[in-house]
């Protein structure tokens, strides 16, 4: 393996470089050189073979494969990727990669994002930063998610890294727009301040004003999820000194005629989200966007548009064959026959997001218009259905779509309802799946025509999806979906579960099963010790499990950290004012929530009191 | 349907919905009261804690209405109408309150002073003009687009 690794780095590079002497070159190409023959080569040569290798995982084999290797792969790494930041230290990473430059750092399980997790667990973004100042570590890049940040944090980033680019926070909470200011006025050479669907308090200052004029070199600016007022001509006048922009994406605050201004002064822009307009613009208003629009002949990505009247959407009509990406998932006031109206003529594109309001009918639109389309997410517009309304989507608006749009590959689909005969369809008609996230709104809902349960159906997504990766499932399921899983989702990496199955059984096919499987996340499930004790070893190959409200006792929680030190088994109960306490009666009660992950680190120190490590 | 010694009971009592407020089982509409009190126990499917699995970013921002609703609000005799943001109260007896405070009308939802001399009307997303009290306030809040708070007087 790892010689098919070196030839394909060394003909990488040699495709690439012009500097290498030709004789390098010749011999490498001859020869199909081992490991040992390429140590013969200079170190820098070999760094710069492994310059081309950027996947982390593919730098991972590089590591192993000899102590030089090992070496110069460290000190060569600049990008490092931590899926869970409690796995490792901020000590032990900068040891070994003392050169790294771009971070990227996730924090809460990905079921925090329904309220799941308590407010106060953890993923504190500080001790990382204080580290990374304090080793003097040249940092250019940080991407967070789901990690709490702290204006401090914020602060001490801005002050600490000279060369600091880039600045990209998802799904983060715990700052105010105080420690925005501070990136704004120190990062002197601040290229991206992307900032997606965070929990900012506003304090409506004037962080926009502490970019100084001579900040110039801004490339992306996202600030959608703000929803306080900003300084307009602030605003106006940073886009006019970054003529290097080509993303741009503003709040709610940001009226109709100053998105014209914007866009006047950006006509290079490429991504566009756009703010909020709830009245109807008067005509002037309305030509004037529109002539702004008609400039922007680079637009590509179009998103926002939260609380904004239809007749908004359709000033873009100049633009919309060009456009490859449509996120109208927040468009709640515009309606079905507006998006279709508008979607049908998006010939390009490649990623759509929207809302449910679309209709059947509207994804059929979109089925026959957008052939190109390669990432579908509906998202529910009314999701407890409280309406009672009939434009949601249904098992005809995804039959549609997979046959129409033949280079899908991700999916993300809520709906009221579901069939097997629907979902083997779409399985035979979409072999390329990678990513298949479907949720019936009611759970436990089965076939609505034959009212079975849905195993079929997921079987065949399973079965005829060869390289999918991540995969939930919902509505009606029993422990077979799970047999099906194990035996055919050879790929799969992440796997969501809620409110399905019948027995261990069904967690044990998958832990069993998937030889991939990183990340398994459960609720609701009748899984209990037996299938959670079977195989302890399983979870060293994976980053995460995740199981709340199943059949876990504490006595199974605490005989597994016993057998599994280096896993941390945290319990997490929130109806608890202290920690749990440990007498022998608690063994047999059930668990609420329980998190367990593989780390080097050893039990974190900074877990809360709803939190138990055992 | 509520019988008759659970009515008398209900009218006696200080509450804002009106006397014979039922729970549905169906659809879950109850008194503004009563579903305050439901709150805390996922009673329905509908309500289990995290789901559907949206993100609660975008709950906030898209699923769950926009965020402010104002109206005009006109009283009879005043010179000027107001605007208000509907989604500042939690519940008719707030808005009651408010109204006071603006225009020096004491009005009530319950109808329980017929006697009063401003009774509160409004219109709704279909066009048609309402008596304020009847609905939820929640149900009210959604539907209202106008509110006028009429003088009796000009009734007759």
């Amino acid at each position: 393996m790892n010689r098919a690794l070196c030839s394909r780095a060394y003909l990488l590079c040699f495709s690439k470089s012009k500097s290498l002497p030709f004789e390098w070159m010749d011999r490498a190409i001859k020869l199909q050189l081992s490991t040992s023959e390429m140590n013969y080569f200079p170190d820098e040569v070999i760094e710069h073979i492994f310059d081309f290798i950027a996947s982390h995982r593919d730098r991972n084999s590089i590591s192993l494969v000899s102590k030089s290797w090992h070496k110069i792969e460290r000190y060569s790494r600049h990008q490092v990727f931590i899926g869970n930041c409690y796995a490792i230290s901020p000590e032990r990473l900068i040891r070994r990669f003392p050169c790294l430059r771009s971070l990227t750092l996730k924090g809460k399980p990905h079921f925090a994002d329904f309220n799941l997790v308590p407010h106060e667990w953890g993923g504190f973004l500080h001790p990382w930063i204080d580290a990374l100042s304090k080793a003097r570590v040249g940092l250019e890049e940080l991407r967070l998610k789901r990690m709490v940040v702290s204006d401090e944090s914020l602060e001490l980033l801005s002050r600490s890294f000279v060369s600091f680019k880039s600045l990209v926070l998802v799904s983060c909470d715990g700052f105010t727009t105080n420690g925005l200011a501070s990136i704004a006025a120190n990062c002197r050479n601040l290229r991206e301040l992307d900032l997606q669907e965070n929990e900012i308090d506003d304090h409506r200052g004037q962080w926009l004003n502490c970019f100084p004029d001579s900040c110039t070199t801004l490339v992306s600016l996202n600030f959608a999820c703000l929803e306080g007022e900003i300084n307009l001509s602030a605003l106006e006048r940073l886009v006019a000194r970054s003529p290097n922009l080509k993303s741009l994406k503003v709040n709610r605050a940001v009226p109709l005629d100053a998105l014209t201004r914007l866009m006047s002064c950006a006509p290079q822009l490429v991504d566009l989200g756009v703010g909020c307009y709830e009245n109807e613009p008067e005509a002037e208003s309305f030509d004037s966007l529109m002539a702004a629009i008609k400039k922007c002949t680079l637009l590509r990505s179009l998103s926002g548009f939260s609380e904004v009247a239809p007749v908004c959407l359709t000033a873009f009509y100049p633009i919309c064959e060009n456009l490859t990406s449509l996120n109208l998932s927040y468009a709640a006031e515009i309606q079905g026959n507006h998006l279709i109206e508008f979607v049908q003529f998006c010939k390009r594109l490649q990623l759509l997001w929207i809302l449910d309001s679309i209709g059947d009918k509207g994804l059929e639109v979109v089925a026959s218009s957008c052939k190109e389309l390669q990432e579908l997410r509906v998202f529910p517009s009314d999701p407890h259905d409280e309406e009672d309304n009939n434009t949601a989507v249904t098992e005809v608006g995804l039959v549609a779509i997979s046959a129409g749009c033949p280079k899908l590959h991700s999916i993300l689909y809520f709906c009221k309802q579901m069939t097997n005969a629907a979902l083997i369809t779409v399985a035979k008609n979409c072999p390329n799946f990678i990513r298949f996230r479907l949720c019936i709104l009611e759970p436990t809902k089965p076939d609505h025509i034959t009212s079975q349960s849905l195993d079929e159906g997921f079987g065949a997504i399973v079965q005829f999806c060869k390289g999918l990766r991540r995969l939930s499932v919902s509505g009606l399921l029993t422990d077979k979906v799970f047999l099906y899983i194990g035996m055919y989702a050879e790929q799969l990496e992440m796997l969501s579960i809620a409110f399905a199955g019948d027995t261990d059984k069904g967690m044990l096919y998958v832990l069993n099963g998937c030889k991939k499987l990183r990340k398994l996340e459960i609720r609701d499930s009748p899984f209990g010790n037996a299938a959670l004790l079977a195989d302890v070893g399983k979870y060293e190959t994976m980053r995460s499990l995740w199981m709340s409200s199943c059949e876990v006792t504490l006595g199974g929680c605490k005989r597994l950290a016993r057998n599994a030190p280096w896993l941390n088994v945290e319990i997490i109960n929130e109806n608890e004012n202290g920690r749990m306490e440990r007498n022998e009666e608690d063994e047999r009660e059930k668990v609420d929530k329980l998190y367990l992950y593989r780390t080097v680190v050893g039990t974190r120190k900074d877990a809360p009191p709803c939190v138990t490590i055992l | 349907m509520a019988n008759e010694s659970n009515l008398a009971h209900e009218i006696t009592e200080l509450r804002l919905g009106l006397p014979g407020d039922i729970i549905v089982t169906g659809k879950k509409r109850v008194s503004s009261e009563v579903e305050s009190e439901l709150k805390c126990e996922p009673a329905t499917k509908s309500q289990v804690v995290g789901w559907p699995p949206v993100c609660s970013f975008r709950r906030k921002n898209s699923l769950e209405e926009t965020r402010t609703a104002y109206v005009k609000v006109s009283v009879d005799g005043a010179a000027f109408l107001r605007k208000i943001d509907l989604k500042m109260y939690k519940r008719y007896q707030d808005l009651a309150s408010a109204l006071q405070i603006l225009f020096g009308c004491f009005i009530t939802f319950d109808g329980t002073l017929k006697e009063s001399e401003c009774v509160p009307i409004y219109e709704d997303k279909d066009g048609d003009w309402m008596l304020a009290g009847d609905v939820p306030w929640e149900m009210f809040v959604a539907s209202c687009k106008r509110l006028r708070v009429m003088k009796r007087s000009v009734m007759k």
